[in-house]
C-alpha cells in the first residue's frame, strides 16, 4: 500500500500543489490568504479574548493565556476534522479518476492527510511566531508536538478511510459524521478548560482520546513543559485500531467501490 | 510474447434491492444480493503487437472487460494479466478535473500514468502540439467542449507509447481532422509494437486498425478471429436484433406515431434491407447490391399508390430519394385487402457512415398530393469500406487517377 504511494508520489505531490492553487485560484491575493486567514485567527481571539473578554484559565493568569490556550486546541482539532470530514468524501470526490484511472487508490488519503499537514504547517507555524514575539516560545518541549499530531492524524486517517469507504456505499454517513463532529468538538476541552466540568463529565471526557491530546497542546503553548506521556497510551491504542480497522476496510472494500461510484 | 492474457474472466454487479440488504450482509447476515454478470467465462489471450476490436451490441460486456484490463474495475471470477504499461481511454476520456486547465490536467494525467518530472516536462509541449488547443490549454476544462477534451485526453494518454492501448468509443467524438490524426498515431504505435485494445461501433475505423476482433454477446465471446468473418457474424446478430425490435415497436403504436404520419389508406407494414442472397442485414460494404422491400397493405379500392424512399445520412440530410412513379411504374387497381411488396434494387454506392431509410406511400406522384403512409427512419443501417481505395463523404463514386508529366508546349 505504502510503495504504491510511494511510486506514485508525484501525482500525489501534484494534487496537493494544485488543490492548494485551486483554492487561491480567482483571488487577487492568491496564496497570500493561506496565511492571512490563519493570522486573522489568531488576532481575533488575542484581541476578543485579550482586550474584551478575560476568561480565566489554568497554567496562565495573564491576559494572553486564553487566546493561546483557545488557538492550540482550535488549530489542532481543525487538523483533525478537516482529515476526517475530507477523507469521508474523498472517493466519491475522486469518482472520475476511479473510474478512469487505474493508480494506487491509498493515494487518495495521502493527498487529503499531506494537503491538511501544509495548512497545519502555515497556522501552525505562525502560532510559534506569535508566541516568540510576545516572548512565550516554549523552547525544546515544541518538539513533542511532533509524536502528538502523529497519534493525532492517525486516528483521523483510519477513522476517516473507514468512513469515507462505507461513504461509497451508504452515502448517508458523510450527513452523520458532520453532526458527530460538531459534537465531538464540544466534548473535547477546546474553547473550555478541564476544570470548570463536574467530576462525572470530566471522567467521561477522558475517554476521549483527543482530549488528552488537546490537554497537552494546552500544556505546551502555556507553560512550555514535557508532557506527561504515560496518559498517552489510550490516544496511542486508539490510533493503532483506527488504522488498524481502515487498512482492513480499506483492503475488502476498495475493489468493490468503483462499482458503487 | 503474450501480453494480455484473458482466463475466465467474469465480472458480475451486485443488485441489492433495497441499501440495507448490503448492511445486512456485512454485518454477517445471508445473501440478499442478485449478481447481474456483465462478462462470464471470458478466455482469450492477445499477443504483442495484435491489434484487437472488441465489439458488440450495448450491454454486451465490452467496457466492462476494457475496465478491468486497464486496472479500474476488480474482477469478480478468473484472472486478467496485462504485461507492460497500459495507455488507457475509458469512457470518452482520462480523470480529469473540469476546474484545472488543460496544462494541469495534462499534467495530472502524466502523473496518473506514474511518471515523474523529467518526463512530464519534455511531454507537457508534445500533448500541447497534438491536441492543437493553443489558448485554450490556459482555460479550466470545464470550458471545453466534449471533443476538445477527448482531444486532450488522448494526446495525453498517448504522449510515450504505451505497451498497451485500450481505447474505449473515445475518437467517436473528435472531428474528422483529429479522428484521422489519432488513427495514423496509433497505426504508427502498432507498427513499433504497441498491441492495441479496441471497442467502437464505428465498424469502418475498427476495420482499418484491427486486423482481429472479438465479438461478445450477453457477456461472453461469441466469435474471436479475423475480423471479415467475425463482422459477417455481428451483421446477423444484427438483423435479428432489429427483427424483434420491430416487432415490440408495432406492439407500442402509440409511442411510435410521432415518426409515422398519413390516412393509412394504405399502409405500409414492414420495411426490410436485404442483401443479394436476400438475406436481411443492417451492415454492407460500400456498393453492395441490395434489395430495399416494402410490404403494404391496401385498405380502399384505388390505384396502385406511388412508393417511395429517401435514404438520409447520420445528420439528417437527404443522400437519396427516389419512387416508383419516377421510376416509371404504371398503375393498376387495387382491392381493399390487398397486400402489395414494392421492391428496389439498387447498388449501395454510398460512402462509410450510418444512414436511414424513409418511407412513403402516396396517391399522385410526389407525397405532397396526399399521404397514405410516411415512415421516417424506417430502418437504420451502416456501410462499411470495401477493398477499394479509402474515400470520405456520403458518395462512392467510381474513380480513377492519373498523374502523368504534361507535353512541353511546343514554341
Amino acid at each position: 500500500m505504502l510503495a504504491g504511494v510511494w511510486r506514485y508520489r508525484s501525482f500525489v505531490l501534484g494534487m496537493v500543489r494544485r488543490e492548494f492553487q485551486a483554492r487561491y485560484l480567482h483571488s487577487v491575493l492568491g496564496s497570500a490568504w493561506a496565511v492571512l486567514n490563519p493570522l486573522a485567527l489568531i488576532v481575533i481571539y488575542t484581541v476578543v479574548f485579550g482586550r474584551v473578554l478575560h476568561p480565566r484559565v489554568p497554567g496562565g493568569d495573564d491576559r494572553l493565556a486564553y487566546a493561546i490556550f483557545l488557538c492550540a486546541g482550535v488549530i489542532a482539532w481543525t487538523l483533525f476534522t478537516e482529515v476526517v470530514s475530507r477523507c469521508v468524501t474523498v472517493f466519491i470526490e475522486h469518482a472520475n479518476l476511479l473510474k478512469k484511472a487505474s493508480f494506487p487508490r491509498a493515494t487518495l488519503p495521502a493527498i487529503v492527510l499531506l494537503s491538511a499537514a501544509l495548512n497545519f504547517g502555515i497556522v501552525f507555524g505562525l502560532l510559534l511566531i506569535f508566541l516568540a514575539l510576545t516572548g512565550r516560545f516554549p523552547g525544546w518541549s515544541v518538539l513533542a508536538f511532533v509524536p502528538l499530531v502523529l497519534v493525532q492524524q492517525s486516528i483521523a486517517l483510519g477513522l476517516g478511510v473507514t468512513l469515507g469507504i462505507v461513504n461509497v456505499f451508504f452515502r448517508d454517513v458523510a450527513h452523520v459524521v458532520t453532526i458527530v463532529l460538531q459534537l465531538w468538538f464540544w466534548l473535547t476541552p477546546i474553547v473550555y478548560p478541564e476544570d470548570i466540568l463536574a467530576e462525572p463529565i470530566r471522567r467521561l471526557l477522558g475517554l476521549n482520546p483527543l482530549t488528552q491530546l488537546v490537554r497537552a497542546y494546552q500544556q505546551i503553548v502555556l507553560s512550555g513543559t514535557w508532557p506527561d506521556w504515560s496518559a498517552y497510551l489510550l490516544p496511542s491504542l486508539c490510533a493503532a485500531a483506527a488504522l488498524g480497522i481502515g487498512i482492513v476496510t480499506f483492503r475488502r472494500l476498495a475493489g468493490e467501490m468503483v462499482d458503487c461510484l | 510474447m503474450t501480453r494480455v492474457s484473458v482466463q475466465g474472466l467474469g465480472k458480475a454487479y451486485k443488485i441489492y434491492r433495497h441499501p440495507w440488504h448490503r448492511l445486512r450482509e456485512w454485518i454477517g447476515g445471508p445473501s440478499a444480493h442478485a449478481d447481474h454478470w456483465a462478462l462470464r467465462d471470458v478466455s482469450f489471450e492477445v499477443r504483442d503487437g495484435e491489434a484487437v476490436g472488441v465489439i458488440g451490441l450495448n450491454g454486451a460486456g465490452k467496457s466492462t472487460l476494457l475496465k478491468i484490463l486497464a486496472g479500474t474495475t476488480v474482477p469478480t471470477a478468473g484472472r486478467a494479466a496485462v504485461a507492460g504499461r497500459v495507455g488507457a481511454l475509458l469512457e470518452l476520456g482520462i480523470g480529469m478535473h473540469p476546474e484545472f486547465s488543460g496544462w494541469q490536467n495534462a499534467t495530472l494525467a502524466c502523473q496518473l500514468m506514474g511518471f515523474d518530472g523529467a518526463v512530464i516536462r519534455r511531454c507537457l509541449p508534445q500533448i500541447e502540439a497534438f491536441a492543437e488547443l493553443g489558448a485554450h490549454m490556459d482555460q479550466p476544462v470545464r470550458t471545453y467542449s466534449t471533443g476538445m477534451q477527448v482531444r486532450l485526453a488522448f494526446s495525453a494518454a498517448t504522449a510515450v507509447r504505451p505497451e498497451v492501448l485500450i481505447v474505449d468509443e473515445a475518437l467517436a467524438v473528435g472531428d474528422i481532422y483529429f479522428q484521422h490524426k489519432s488513427i495514423s498515431r496509433i497505426r504508427a504505435y502498432l507498427e513499433q509494437g504497441t498491441t492495441l485494445l479496441f471497442v467502437t461501433h464505428d465498424l469502418a475505423a475498427l476495420k482499418a486498425l484491427c486486423t482481429r476482433a472479438v465479438l461478445l454477446d450477453n457477456g461472453r465471446v461469441a466469435r474471436d478471429g479475423p475480423s471479415s468473418m467475425v463482422f459477417d457474424y455481428y451483421n446477423a446478430l444484427i438483423a435479428r436484433k432489429e427483427q424483434t425490435a420491430q416487432i415490440a415497436q408495432t406492439a407500442d403504436a402509440g409511442g411510435y406515431t410521432s415518426t409515422r404520419s398519413g390516412s393509412k389508406e394504405a399502409e405500409i407494414l414492414s420495411v426490410d434491407l436485404c442483401d443479394a442472397a436476400g438475406v436481411s442485414r443492417r451492415v454492407f460494404q460500400a456498393g453492395a447490391a441490395v434489395t430495399l422491400r416494402y410490404r403494404l397493405r391496401i385498405n380502399r379500392p384505388m390505384s396502385t399508390p406511388t412508393v417511395g424512399l429517401i435514404i438520409r445520412d447520420r445528420v439528417g440530410s437527404d443522400v437519396f430519394g427516389t419512387n416508383t412513379f419516377h421510376l416509371g411504374l404504371v398503375p393498376q387497381p387495387c382491392a381493399a385487402g390487398d397486400e402489395l411488396i414494392a421492391s428496389f434494387d439498387l447498388p449501395l454506392n454510398l460512402g462509410p457512415g450510418h444512414y436511414s431509410v424513409s418511407a412513403a406511400v402516396h396517391p399522385g406522384r410526389v407525397h405532397l398530393e396526399g399521404n397514405l403512409d410516411w415512415w421516417d427512419r424506417a430502418l437504420l443501417f451502416e456501410v462499411v469500406p470495401n477493398h477499394t481505395p479509402f474515400c470520405i463523404g456520403v458518395a462512392a463514386l467510381p474513380v480513377r487517377a492519373s498523374v502523368t508529366k504534361s507535353e512541353p508546349a511546343v514554341p
